[in-house]
């Protein structure tokens, strides 16, 4: 039996209503209702971070939250991040380092770096290696993710 | 010179559609009227079906189709890369934990998987084989229906042996001053891309379309083409790029069932894996390596015999090529004047096995590399001193059968051992190793490319090469913008579309840059030509009198850029150039792979290690790595290639392996209890290098380079952990359990050294 519940939230930036499947997931709602297919599935157990999204200023799996969950909160995934077509300064030190490989895992490690630099501005290797250690990438291009993380960081400092 | 071309590290192709969330993956394309699919399995590695049930699943609202073998077409249809002995759905038997028993199509994920909860299916579990010795044991079940198979072979577990040989091996052990021989393990892994493997079929007109996250849509349009009955011509392949591959989405999965489904409900079908059943759809071959090497007391090998037993899947997929193909070069990159390899491929109760970065070279590599290092330790000759003695110069035949060494080895594994510092003592408590490797590039090819430079100077370049990650399109790209002299910006690199683009062979054996590197440049050429007779024209001189040559025309002494060129040539109807090219590797009778190698990949790594010695972790403190890429078309990627091999090879040596039950189920699927290195797991340093002396058959002296620094990752940790702790073991992987069981048996024994 499915039992729907209506959810209001704040999705990048605007307010969003949308009837859910109190079962569903944030991550099926956004990607399967919303159409925000920029946030991944790959695990579904909370351990790869493809699904990685910002609710309320922290960085989630939204493939463990439940969209009823959401409901009066404020949620931003990957589509958030570039601004009327201009990319930001991670998305840019992502490309320019070469962190982008296939791509699939990038979405939610660019979301937990955008978590971290609101948190810290000025983090340490060791901290971006901690705060991105729930990101899995198996083109395994976390030098150049550290790299650019370090280099957006310098640059939004600026 | 023109921006972006050869030589640069511009950004990637498809760049910004991947750090934006709009690249399409197979799993993000939306279709009105899409089914989508839930696979029903049982809990069994072997059992026979008695009976499947779909009455009470039909009954689930929005439930179109539950397919069953039964239900396909009879005989059920059987593929594969070499045999074809894959049926689309199991039959009569499940012979791996995971082969689905039944699917269903409903409306929604939701009522799939609701309903396919429901299919009841009655089966009696049968006895497994899931090991090399369970599978070899005269009384063991066989795996496949000898009825299906041919050959003496037929009526056991055993697909094919591979034999090669040359020299006097059982001669040669007299002359030695010592022989090592051990017995060397390498896990079962699997690919673990982060994209699970996605398919959607549609019926299309009187065809069909699929959408697969492949890398071979050629090779799947061939498959469906035959089950379907249909001419290619009726049957479209669109393969966006992958998210993620490694091998393991190289041959056709699931798309036949999911093209049957769509065809029978008249719908749009999707089928996305979970991860956990990505881990029963492909996985790397496991083996058991004995190795016997005889050396003279200065260290040169006198001779080498390998018995290689990998253990395969189910269904053969690519692996009895991965097993032959693989051990071919096991010798190494070493002159070794008598050398028996033998390996089989031998069948399992286990999902099917597959190409995995390396393709059957890493599993050989492991044990002749810590062979070898054993061996160095009996004789007193350090890691490096043994290999270079031993190690083929360039030019020097080292496999008779082959080509001869194509790069300067040694180059590297100076260079390897100079970054890591092996002539300085490591610190207190720390140990060293070095390893190298080699793998064998492909053995035939057939790629073609297409040009168009259009009317306004941009330039669109058709290659049917599946962009994985590896950076295939920013290369084919830069290719395009050295030779014709337009910038990146103004080139786009079509693929993933067999209407479209045209044939290419497959995406594997870091073949790209060098195949279809040289299809692109071929095109160009053709471009070119015409380029030419267009300037004679306007310039009103022979065309003997005009050179072209890259991204200009030299026109008495003056260079026109090709673009002017073009738009003056084309005149006021505008129009465009074309140009279609070749790239083409010929079979060789009589070789024993059917063609020798294009090129070799060759790495050679060294890591500098220490061991906890209360909990038998691992820290990496360096790890080296150098390849041989002849040239480095775009040197950002080659390291991103090279440091994500080396950490992929970090996986299969500290943590990565399939855990199974004693009813051959697998107890670690999944993102939980699997785990690969993250983050946190990486060296303290990472250090990669590169050898770039163009002696390769690629565009400007390239080789293919994708896989040569995961061959010897594991040797060279495993050396290291000997010189830090005293402990030898021949089991991959090298978790804390394994090395600190090691360490307490060392510590019991109160034995410099003790063998685990």
């Amino acid at each position: 039996m499915t039992h729907r519940l209506p959810i209001e939230l704040t999705l990048n930036g605007r307010p969003q209503r949308v009837d859910v499947e109190v079962h569903h997931t944030l991550l099926e709602v956004l990607r399967d209702q919303l159409g925000l297919t920029g946030s991944k599935e790959c695990c579904l157990v909370g351990e790869c971070g493809a699904c990685t999204v910002i609710v309320d200023g922290r960085s989630v799996n939204s493939c463990l939250m439940l969209a009823v969950e959401a409901d009066g909160h404020e949620v931003r995934t990957v589509e958030s991040l570039a601004r009327a077509g201009d990319l930001n300064e991670l998305q840019r030190a992502f490309l320019d380092k070469g962190a982008t490989q296939c791509g699939f895992c990038i979405p939610g490690q660019l979301m937990s770096a955008e978590a971290l630099l609101e948190h810290n501005p000025d983090p340490t290797v060791e901290e971006i290696h901690e705060a991105l250690a729930g990101n899995l990438c198996r083109c395994a291009g976390y030098e150049q993710i550290t790299e650019a993380v370090l280099a957006a960081a310098e640059a939004l400092r600026r | 010179m023109t921006a972006g071309a050869v030589g640069t590290s511009p950004r990637r192709g498809g760049g910004h559609g991947r750090v934006t969330g709009a690249q399409q993956y197979v799993g993000d394309i939306r279709m009105p009227n899409m089914l989508e699919t839930r696979l029903v399995t049982v809990d069994a590695a072997h059992a026979r079906i008695l009976s499947v049930d779909t009455s009470e699943a039909y009954k689930v609202p929005g439930v179109h189709l539950v397919m069953t073998a039964a239900d396909l077409p009879q005989p059920v249809p059987r593929f594969g890369p070499q045999y074809e002995d894959r049926p689309v759905i199991a039959v009569d038997e499940v012979r791996y934990h995971g082969e689905p028993v039944a699917a269903v199509a409903a409306e929604t994920r939701d009522a799939a998987e609701a309903a396919a909860r429901l299919v009841h299916v009655e089966y009696e579990e049968l006895p497994a084989v899931f090991t090399v010795a369970g599978a070899l044991d005269p009384r063991a079940p066989l795996v496949q229906d000898p009825s299906l198979r041919r050959g003496p072979l037929a009526s056991t577990n055993v697909l094919n042996e591979h034999r090669h040989e040359w020299g006097d091996v059982d001669g040669a052990g007299a002359g030695a001053d010592v022989v090592v021989e051990n017995t060397y393990a390498f896990p079962m892994v699997t690919h673990f891309a982060i994209e699970p493997h996605g398919f959607i079929a549609a019926p299309d007109g009187d065809g069909i379309a699929i959408w697969s996250s492949i890398q071979h849509p050629y090779w799947l349009q061939r498959t469906m083409a035959r089950i379907l009955g249909l001419p290619l011509a009726r049957v479209r392949v669109l393969a966006p790029d992958p998210g993620g591959a490694f091998g393991g989405k190289q041959h056709v999965k699931y798309e036949p069932l999911v093209a049957l489904m769509a065809l029978r409900t008249g719908r749009p079908v999707r089928l996305t894996l979970s991860l956990e059943e990505t881990f029963q759809a492909a996985r790397r071959n496991s083996a058991e390596v004995r190795v016997r090497t005889g050396f003279h007391s200065d260290g040169t090998v006198t001779f080498r015999e390998i018995i290689a037993d990998y253990l395969l899947g189910a269904y053969a997929d690519i692996s009895d090529r991965v097993v032959g193909k693989g051990t071919y070069p096991g010798n190494g990159p070493y002159r070794v004047p008598a050398c028996r390899i033998v390996a089989r491929a031998i069948l399992s109760h286990t999902p099917p096995s597959t190409a995995f970065r390396g393709f059957g070279a890493p599993q050989v590599n492991w044990a002749v590399e810590a062979n070898l290092d054993e061996a160095a330790r009996q004789l007193g000759i350090d890691g490096l001193e043994i290999r270079l003695r031993n190690l083929a110069r360039k030019g020097e035949v080292f496999i008779p059968t082959d080509r001869p060494a194509d790069g300067d080895w040694q180059e590297s594994v100076r260079r390897a051992a100079e970054l890591i510092g092996w002539n300085s003592p490591a610190p207190p408590g720390h140990g060293r190793g070095i390893a190298v490797g080699i793998k064998l590039g492909p053995t035939t090819g057939l790629s073609y490319a297409t040009v168009r430079f259009l009317g306004d100077g941009s330039v669109l370049v058709y290659t049917g090469t599946s962009d994985m990650g590896q950076g295939a399109r920013t290369i084919f790209a830069q290719i395009a913008a050295q030779e014709l002299g337009v910038p990146l910006d103004r080139i786009n690199v079509v693929s993933g579309d067999t209407f479209a683009v045209p044939y290419d062979q497959q995406t594997s054996a870091s073949r790209s840059s060098v195949l279809m590197g040289n299809a692109l440049l071929d095109a160009c050429h053709r471009i070119h030509e015409q380029l030419r007779s267009m300037a004679a024209r306007l310039h009103k001189v022979p065309e003997s009198d005009v050179v072209v040559e890259r991204g200009v025309a030299v026109v008495g002494g003056r260079e026109i850029p090709l673009v002017e060129v073009l738009l003056a040539g084309l005149g006021r109807m505008g129009g465009e150039l074309i140009g279609n090219g070749t790239a083409r590797k010929e079979e060789m009778p009589g070789h024993p792979l059917g063609g020798d190698a294009a090129f070799y990949e060759f790495n050679c790594t060294a890591v500098e290690a220490e061991v906890d010695e209360g909990t038998g972790e691992i820290m990496l403190h360096r790890h080296v790595t150098v390849s041989d890429v002849g040239k480095a078309l775009n040197p950002l990627q080659v390291r991103t290639q090279d440091e994500g091999a080396a950490i992929m090879g970090l996986g299969h040596t500290l943590m990565e392996h399939y855990i199974y039950d004693e009813a051959g189920r697998i107890r670690n699927l999944g993102a939980i209890d699997y785990r690969i290195p993250t983050s946190k797991d990486l060296p303290l340093e990472m250090v990669s290098a590169i050898v770039e002396n163009e002696d390769g058959p690629g565009p400007y002296g390239a080789k293919g380079m994708s896989e040569g620094a995961l061959l010897c990752v594991a040797p060279a940790v495993a050396a290291a952990v000997q010189q830090a702790a005293g402990v030898v073991i021949r089991d991959l992987p090298l978790t804390p359990q394994r090395v600190w069981e090691a360490l307490e048996e060392r510590r019991r024994s109160r034995e410099p050294e003790v063998v685990s």
